[in-house]
């Protein structure tokens, strides 16, 4: 991508934050993870980096005083030097999903709204790649971009006070898989029996920021096979490298 | 070990904080008021950031199974030791088989217990700091049991510190948030003339408050946030994210508290009054 006239401003007395133009684009979100890259390569392990859509959030870690001023030289120069582009691995990661009753309570209530049978619906969630635009709010919880218009509806009217781990829902423009039993206004479609974030995993997160995901439907039996190995710590995941 | 046989209200084990990780949506934690824990820690020759209890409201009840030396700071919750009343901000010697316990809350909201070495615990992704799902335990029950180092002897270079509190600050310091820009002249006026209530809703996630603002109809793109994060919703309320809040959100970040307000803020409890100051 060509480069674009970053916004760099302070945010409070640790931070930075770095926008790109108010856009939700895999070109922005690709420009992003470029200038991760090359920042953290130049200035290791002195600044925490959170990328969601258009912006990162730097967050300086040493006790001594952060120089807005040196930090955003440093930060425009990562961004515009001539840098070899090393690209991450990025992978598209095929996720199981149950769409059964037992799990899928809005289910019947969300085909009906959105028109389509059931079997439509699932063989729409499932046939699409889903870009991860950033890694927020709650350990593990996806910001993941590309839902067709056809599979957006409003969140619930009433949120849930508690929706089970690995529930995957629908609201708005968005899908996604809660991490953890939380409250929540999504419709909810499926369940995911893989953890996306484990603490005990020495990368407790498999997804990263510029990955892929597509859901694949599995049954009720299946299912319970891999939310068992999971639970010992087995995942089987298919994953497709995106850039070789 | 040290065992609660009380747990309190709401009792966990902080450090400073779990970093590297926000990137996937893990909170960063840590103590709340950093001011009060990092008196404590130093006058036990700790390192400032050394883990300690971290407790609010209601203290614990708890023995101590080893000899070491202890130091208690921030909120001032009537502490005894054997039932002799201690101070805060004092070395105290502590045997095998003492027994802390907490009693009437007269300021603050968490109050600090800090111990020779620092305590031991969980650790995970780098930090002895619970936060469930990270950590198994979200906080304390009855009966759990916390280790430490064994002290039996150390001579402080300062036995005790006399320093202004920030207990009784009310005036909040905060900075320009991402979407400071956003605010109209009313809004602006409201912020910094009014006082504002801490809400039955506060804790370490985040701090609402009562008396609202005029609302707004701007959207912002999700974007990080920090502890100290003042989101202002479309309604008009006011949400002060803390130490265990979100790593993004979609509402827009008005101000931004200072890191010693962060402080006086972790000290505030529900009906006391702040109000907001611009640097």
């Amino acid at each position: 991508m060509k480069e674009v006239p970053l916004a760099i401003r302070p945010f409070g007395e640790k931070a930075v934050l770095v926008e790109w133009p108010n856009k939700v684009k895999e070109t922005i979100l690709n420009d992003i993870l470029t200038f991760i890259n090359s920042f953290k390569r130049e200035h290791p392990s002195i600044w925490e980096l959170i990328p969601a859509y258009n912006s990162v959030t730097m967050v300086w870690l040493p006790s001594t005083k952060l120089d807005f001023d040196e930090a955003k030289t440093q930060i425009l120069e990562s961004y515009t030097g001539k840098h070899e582009p090393m690209e991450n691995e990025r992978f598209l990661w095929k996720l199981p999903v149950c769409y059964d009753a037992e799990f899928a309570t809005d289910l019947i209530e969300t085909a009906e709204t959105l028109g389509f049978s059931v079997e439509e619906l699932i063989k729409q969630h499932t046939a699409h790649e889903y870009i991860v635009f950033g890694i927020g709010f709650l350990p593990g919880f996806m910001y993941l971009g590309g839902l067709p218009k056809s599979l957006q509806l409003p969140r619930r009217k009433e949120p849930r006070l508690d929706v089970a781990k690995g529930s995957v829902g629908l609201a708005g423009k968005q899908t996604g898989i809660y991490p953890q039993d939380s409250p929540g206004g999504w419709n909810i479609i499926g369940n995911c029996p893989i953890p996306i974030f484990d603490a005990s995993k020495k990368n407790p997160c498999f997804v990263n920021a510029g990955d892929k995901i597509q859901f694949q439907p599995i049954s009720k039996a299946e299912y319970d096979l891999r939310k068992i190995e999971s639970e010992i710590g087995i995942y089987n995941l298919e994953k497709i490298p995106l850039n070789a | 070990m040290l065992k609660f046989l009380k747990s309190g209200f709401y009792t966990t084990l902080q450090d400073f904080g779990r970093f590297g990780y926000r990137n996937i949506g893990v909170p960063v934690s840590g103590v709340m008021d950093e001011l009060s824990v990092k008196k404590a820690n130093i006058l036990l020759g700790n390192k400032g950031e050394d883990a300690v209890l971290e407790i609010t409201m209601t203290g614990p009840t708890l023995i101590f199974e080893l000899p070491t030396y202890i130091c208690l700071s921030g909120a001032q919750l009537s502490p005894t030791l054997n039932n002799e009343p201690i101070e805060n901000y004092k070395v105290i010697k502590v045997e095998a088989g003492d027994i802390l316990s907490y009693g009437k809350l007269e300021s603050g909201f968490r109050s600090y217990l800090a111990v020779k070495g620092g305590f031991q615990g969980e650790k995970q992704l780098g930090s002895y700091s619970q936060y469930n799902p990270v950590t198994v335990k979200k906080c304390f029950k009855d009966g759990d049991e916390i280790p430490y180092a064994q002290i039996k002897h150390y001579e402080p270079v300062i036995t005790e510190l006399k320093l202004e509190s920030h207990l009784d600050r009310d005036t909040i310091e905060v900075f320009r948030g991402p979407e400071f820009s956003i605010l109209t002249d009313a809004q602006l006026e409201a912020l910094f003339s009014k006082d504002f209530t801490i809400s039955k809703k506060n804790n370490r996630m985040a701090y609402q408050l009562e008396g609202e603002i005029d609302g707004h109809s701007e959207s912002i793109l999700t974007s990080g946030t920090l502890p100290g994060t003042v989101q202002l919703t479309s309604a008009g309320k006011l949400i002060i994210l803390m130490k265990d809040g979100q790593t993004t959100g979609g509402y827009p970040r008005v101000l931004q508290l200072s890191e010693a307000a962060i402080s006086t803020l972790a000290q505030k409890r529900f009906g006391d009054n702040i109000s907001f100051k611009l640097s």
